[in-house]
């Protein structure tokens, strides 16, 4: 069977890896889930804070990181469900216009840590348009690596507001990758990484 | 919000309006760089007052829980923040407020109650009754003021509590110190 463009899809520890690599000092922050254990398997950093719950909250834990760090990028990496569960947060991070916050939807258009229940985006919901609707000032669909690596570039130059992309990406529960579940920890080793001191 | 809407604001609500200026002044104090709300007669002179200021990010949420999410990212990224609602906003925050409380991220909340007292409106009482219950319940400190000295004292003291002591902290300002809500 011949794959049709608009089937198509890419293997997503490959595609994070890539933006990764290419993050040049870039501060991130997971969304719950097969995302977090995504850029935990793409190499620990420091500049890596990681959600294990709170669904809903990583763009605006971007939002307020960004804001606090206007000379850094910023890059969310989160999923379909948990950016579904936030569409007010792409109103409020149009309103707030960022010129440093990146938001990463993989999209494999499942709930992977409940059994691959279908979610909206298996419905025809885009969350590129709804981002752009909303005045983000890039956004986009991917579905391969190779327009992974065009993006890694994109994203390198100064964007005009904030930006968000959706990566089209396998429907497949890989081995997990478990980045540490103490939030202090990870929350003290990010702000050291920055130079700001504990409690 | 401009002078006109605000004193608009002030007569729907009855605001007495000085202790929200010693409000602001305390929070300055504080070193509070990014403030993020959902529109509220009893905030409206603070929420003008940050808006007006250059030196404070200010963020008007689509819903409450957004402000707890970003009051998390200000304070990894080295910033202190207030997040101002109504209190049946605070319905809206539960599970986000894991967030910080997990993280033992520092969070200023400052809710003005509705629900309590002289309440027209009975869909407000709900909420509002459980406002103090819900936030204890997933593991937020509450300060509850009921006077105008009270609050200003109390608002210094929950900041020095949050940022120099990674708390998370709520303070309730009564619906009757905000006073009646004119129908």
């Amino acid at each position: 069977m011949v794959i049709g463009m608009k089937e198509q899809t890419m293997d997503r520890r490959a595609a994070v890896a890539k933006l990764l690599a290419a993050r040049n000092g870039a501060l991130v922050v997971t969304g719950l889930g097969s995302p977090s254990y995504d850029v935990h398997a793409a190499g620990d950093s420091l500049g890596n804070f990681y959600l294990w719950g709170a669904m809903g909250g990583a763009a605006l834990t971007g939002l307020g990181l960004a804001q606090a760090q206007p000379d850094k990028r910023v890059m969310v990496i989160t999923g379909d469900g948990e950016m579904l569960m936030a569409l007010g947060a792409i109103a409020t991070i149009a309103v707030a216009s960022p010129r440093n916050l990146d938001i990463i939807v993989l999209d494999n258009q499942q709930y992977g840590e409940t059994g691959m229940q279908a979610s909206h985006t298996a419905r025809g919901i885009e969350l590129d348009k709804i981002a752009a609707a909303a005045g983000f000032s890039d956004t986009g669909e991917l579905r391969s690596l190779e327009e992974v690596e065009v993006l890694t570039e994109r994203l390198d130059q100064r964007a005009q507001g904030p930006r968000l992309f959706v990566l089209k990406i396998n429907a497949e529960n890989l081995p997990r990758s478990l980045p540490p579940r103490d939030a202090v920890f990870i929350k003290n080793r990010f702000r050291a990484h920055l130079g700001y001191a504990t409690c | 919000m401009s002078v006109e809407q605000t004193e608009q604001a002030v007569k729907i609500r009855d605001v007495p309006p000085q202790w929200p200026e010693s409000l602001y002044r305390i929070l300055k104090a504080a070193d509070i760089q990014q403030m993020s709300y959902v529109p509220d007669a009893g905030h409206a002179t603070l929420i003008r007052l940050f808006c007006a200021d250059s030196e404070v990010r200010s963020n008007v949420l689509s819903s409450e829980e957004e402000g707890i999410a970003i009051a998390t990212g200000a304070w990894l990224g080295g910033q202190r923040s207030v997040v101002l609602m109504q209190s049946s906003g605070v319905g809206n925050c539960i599970n986000m407020l894991s967030l910080p409380v997990q993280s033992r991220t520092p969070l200023l909340m400052l809710v003005t109650m509705r629900g309590e007292w002289g309440e027209f409106n009975p869909w407000q009482v709900p909420m509002g009754q459980a406002t103090e219950a819900a936030l204890r319940a997933i593991g937020v400190t509450v300060l509850r003021a009921e006077t105008a000295a009270d609050v200003v004292d109390m608002v210094e003291q929950a900041a020095g509590m949050a940022f120099e002591g990674d708390q998370q902290i709520a303070v309730l300002l009564g619906q009757r110190l905000l006073g009646k809500k004119k129908w």
